[in-house]
């Protein structure tokens, strides 16, 4: 159990990268403690050779759908604070109104869409561990990673502020 | 003319996770030479990644609060507690043995040495599977990333270079170890396997060790101390290979 405790571990940076992306700073903690307490409690179900990251990923995912059904209707995402913003050398100021428009874009997506864009663009999951976490046929992955990507775009490119093409 | 488009929305996506079969390579670079205002789209949808990576990435660097380790705190018992904390005073206690041990005749790895290679064996790990964003600043700005992770350390570091041995700078990262910067460099081979190399200041005042070897889930490291900065070289590769770099890496950083 010890090697379960330290594998979980290792990957507890990357359960809140997503987690802070999916539901914003404030509660992403919250969300990797619910996912990390869950792991724990059922440890005994993992078995200890399968990919562990999918399976936390896949406790996330579980969690955070309940979250969303409970309050449906109440805003999933939560703008980052100022000082969240990581520092960026050249231009930072333009850089940091950049990375506003795509928080923005962000949390215009539905749950599912952000889901499936972050896992595989963030995360960098394959689709059919995307389709195993979420409990979802591989086609529907591919359609909302689809809708996902040119809603963000279109997010990105129309609004005066957007300047996608300045990022290369 | 009419002709059905060669490939679909899904292998588009795939080319734009780099994720394509390589027998469709040819197929949708032809088509993508063919539409420009796809390839627009889909390096678009690429930019989009690169920016989740910037804005997001750096909860990675993070150290993890309290709240966040294993076993979870809400359900620690008394009983428990007490348990871990036999446990921890044991390690301590054996820790500190070998820590004097291995000052006064021994010479076997300090206690903060074993700390050392197991950041290093984490970041390793951490980072290694990465596909697009292994790194923080690439190699293509070599001079930048060593000049700015020396500023950070607060010592010089080097990037050594492997080509003699066939592996490439991928870049670097700057990471948190105990509350100190530590710096990573990533290489990568023809055939996709990579190595790290994991540098902080030293551990406990200047001093050389030889080199000496830890092994955790197949993920093999050598690490020494050379003055100021501490190494640990870790990667996927039989021990002797690994040596052979290792050793590569001392004599670069020791002309």
């Amino acid at each position: 159990m010890a090697d379960f405790a330290r594998l979980v571990t290792e990957q507890i940076p990357r359960l809140r990268r997503y987690a802070r992306a999916l539901v914003g700073t404030q509660r992403a903690d919250d969300l990797v403690q619910d996912c990390l307490e869950r792991a724990w409690s059922r440890r005994g179900l993992w078995d200890g050779q399968g990919e562990l990251r999918a399976w936390l990923f896949t406790i996330l995912h579980n969690l955070y759908a309940n979250s969303v059904r409970r309050q449906a209707g109440a805003p999933a995402f939560e703008p980052l604070p100022e000082e969240d913003l990581p520092a960026l050398a050249p231009s930072r100021h333009e850089a940091a109104l950049e990375l506003r428009d795509l928080e923005r874009a962000l949390a215009c997506l539905s749950p599912e869409q952000r889901e499936v864009l972050l896992l595989v663009g963030l995360e960098q999951l394959d689709y059919a561990e995307v389709a195993t976490v979420l409990n979802i046929p591989p086609g529907t992955v591919m359609s909302r990673l689809a809708r996902a990507r040119e809603a963000l775009r279109r997010a990105l490119r129309e609004p005066p502020r957007a300047r996608l093409r300045r990022v290369k | 003319m009419s002709a059905e488009p060669p490939v679909n929305e899904v292998e588009l996506h795939a080319w734009v996770d780099g994720r394509l079969e390589p027998a469709r390579h040819a197929a949708v670079e032809a088509y993508l030479e063919a539409n420009p205002s796809e390839r627009q789209r889909l390096t678009d949808y690429r930019a989009i990644d690169a920016e989740l990576h910037r804005l997001f990435d750096p909860a990675l660097n993070e150290p993890v609060p309290a709240s966040l380790k294993l076993p979870p705190a809400r359900r620690w018992t008394p009983r428990a507690w007490l348990a871990r904390a036999a446990v921890a005073a044991g390690f301590m206690l054996f820790g500190g043995a070998l820590g004097w041990f291995a000052n006064e005749q021994l010479r076997q790895p300090l206690v903060a040495d074993r700390a050392f290679v197991r950041q290093a064996l984490a970041a390793h790990v951490v980072y290694v599977p990465e596909v697009r964003h292994p790194v923080e600043v690439d190699a293509g700005q070599q001079q930048h990333l060593v000049a700015w992770l020396s500023k950070r350390l607060g010592a010089t570091v080097q990037a050594p270079a492997l080509e003699a041995l066939s592996f490439q700078l991928l870049g670097g990262r700057l990471l948190p170890a105990d509350g100190k910067p530590a710096a990573q460099f990533m290489y990568q081979d023809a055939g996709g396997r990579r190595l790290t190399l994991y540098v902080r200041r030293g551990l406990d005042g200047n001093r050389e060790t030889a080199f000496r070897f830890a092994e955790q889930d197949g993920i093999g490291a050598f690490y020494w101390v050379d003055g100021e900065l501490a190494y640990a070289l870790a990667g996927d590769l039989e021990r002797p290979a690994l040596d052979q770099v290792a050793h590569a890496v001392y004599q670069q950083l020791n002309p």
